[in-house]
């Protein structure tokens, strides 16, 4: 359907230009934004260029699973409001939000972000649990990256409520923050012909060939890899797009820190 | 005791009381309720004698006939193609239409237009039903290769062209750009650099969201002469301001 724009695209980054005028390699203007909500126990805001994400933390307490009963839980959700893009629907989760949850899930976990027995307060009985929420405001190409990146945003501001008769205590905030270990964030990288770009636009999401979500820690160390778009990636390209991946997160780490 | 509410090009919002009093009439994009005049649109609002009209900033394109439109192709049919207007409505492209050559019965419509084709068409005519019909004969009216398509406010294409295309004329002198603009908003444009494309692009975001301030025409000239380091001679009597 779009294949006039996917020959433009392709023809422009031939001469190392993108759309907007950037190059295949550079972010939009990335910004974060702590404590923005009143409710949650932690929340940031990111915008990446014209996407705009909000992701929230709610800390729950629950009886531990049989299985890890000495370890907290991490639970995350996306819903994306018809008020995003005209393309979002409302109803049941689509496979879209389901995939980016599920990403964001993965890169938090398996890099050990937060250091889930830390969150055991009785052994067996009771352990604190994080929700994460995320909600695109605007959607305007590369939500994953931008989910990742307000997800911990949101962990690093997260301060832990009050405890009273083993119930929560939500008007009471403590100074305590979650027993963050890593700093994971994510960096997608896109093939558009033979070309590797990040940061897509939502034009140029529509036309990739493929794409794979780089989830790293700040030592540079792969936590996870998620790989979509319909074209096979050969392991020359995986190579290059990891090593693309793991540069780039360094960029955005940074972005935290301010 | 009749009250006129706003002033002259005083921007409004859907709601907005923009009179009191049955001395005034009410215009285009403005509906009267009881003795009161009601904006039904983001607008700027004009007063011409007694009627009070709104010169719309937002909102979708409605199909008129005589519009040269850019379109683009959604579905085969036995008889033609349908397209896209930019629109509520979608149109119909007759195969006789289509193109000055003979089509043979059976060929395959998409060596034409393929799905997902933008084509330069003009509406033939639109019904009180609004089933609309375009056609391709006509100067002009081609199939869109290359180049990449933008979308602007349908309401903004009279400000985006200028007085007799002054201002589109101007931003394809100063880019070397080839420019289409449909009246539904949809805009064609292919250049060699494309830094000047991208250029071009700006420049049409930028006289979209400025259009309703005066002195477009200038501004517009000099943006462009600060971006290109050229010097651009603005054609006589194209001063481009607000209706």
């Amino acid at each position: 359907m779009n294949k006039a724009s996917r020959k433009h695209i392709i023809e422009l980054l031939d001469k190392g230009i993108r759309l907007d005028g950037r190059k295949p390699d550079q972010y939009r203007e990335v910004s974060v934004e702590f404590d923005v909500t009143r409710s949650a126990e932690g929340s940031a805001r990111v915008k990446i260029g014209d996407t705009e994400m909000i992701t929230g933390v709610k800390m729950e307490l629950f009886e531990p699973y049989p299985d890890t009963p000495d370890q907290g839980s991490l639970m995350v959700g996306a819903e994306f409001s018809p008020m995003a893009s005209p393309e979002f629907e409302s109803g049941p989760p689509g496979i879209e939000s389901i995939e980016l949850s599920r990403v964001i899930d993965r890169g938090i976990r398996e890099s050990q972000a937060i250091d889930l027995k830390k969150l055991c307060l009785k052994k067996g009985e009771l352990c604190w649990m994080v929700v994460i929420d995320m909600a695109p405001i605007n959607a305007a190409g590369n939500l994953f990256d931008a989910g990742a990146l307000s997800a911990i945003a949101a962990i690093k501001d997260t301060k832990l409520p009050g405890i009273k008769d083993d119930q929560v205590d939500y008007d009471n905030k403590t100074e305590d923050p979650l027993p963050v270990k890593k700093v994971a964030l994510s960096v997608t990288v896109c093939k558009i012909g033979k070309h590797l770009i990040i940061d897509p636009l939502p034009e140029e999401e529509k036309v990739i060939d493929a794409r794979l979500t780089v989830a790293t820690d700040e030592s540079g160390e792969l936590c996870a890899l998620q790989k979509g778009g319909e074209e096979p990636l050969s392991v020359e390209e995986i190579d290059k797009m990891v090593e693309l991946g793991i540069e780039k997160g360094k960029e955005l780490r940074a972005k935290l820190e301010s | 005791m009749s009250e006129l509410l706003v002033k002259e090009k005083q921007v409004t919002v859907p709601g907005e009381v923009l009179a009191e009093g049955m001395d005034y009439l009410p215009g285009n994009n403005t509906y009267r309720e009881g003795e009161k005049i009601f904006s039904s649109k983001l607008g700027l609002a004009s007063v011409d004698g007694r009627a009070i009209k709104l010169i719309p900033l937002s909102g979708k394109y409605l199909p008129k006939e005589g519009d040269t439109i850019i379109a683009e192709v959604i579905d085969i049919l036995m008889s033609g193609w349908r397209v896209d207007t930019g629109s509520a409505y979608s149109a119909m492209l007759n195969m006789k239409e289509a193109t000055s050559e003979f089509i043979q019965k059976g060929a395959d419509l998409t060596k034409y237009y393929d799905f997902g084709d933008h084509i330069v068409c003009k509406i033939t005519q639109v019904t009180s039903q609004m089933l609309i019909d375009v056609s391709m004969r006509g100067p002009g009216l081609r199939k869109l290769t290359g180049g990449r398509i933008i979308r602007a406010n349908p309401n903004k294409v009279p400000r985006i062209i200028g007085k007799k295309g002054s201002m589109v004329s101007m931003i394809k002198d100063a880019t070397g750009c080839r420019i289409t603009v449909g009246q539904n908003g949809v805009i064609w444009l292919q250049g060699e650099d494309p830094n000047m494309e991208l250029l071009a692009v700006k420049t049409m975001r930028k006289i979209e969201s400025e259009s309703h301030i005066s002195g477009l025409t200038d501004r517009i000239k000099s943006f462009l002469e600060k971006e290109t380091g050229k010097k651009i001679s603005a054609k006589e009597g194209e001063k481009n301001d607000v209706r």
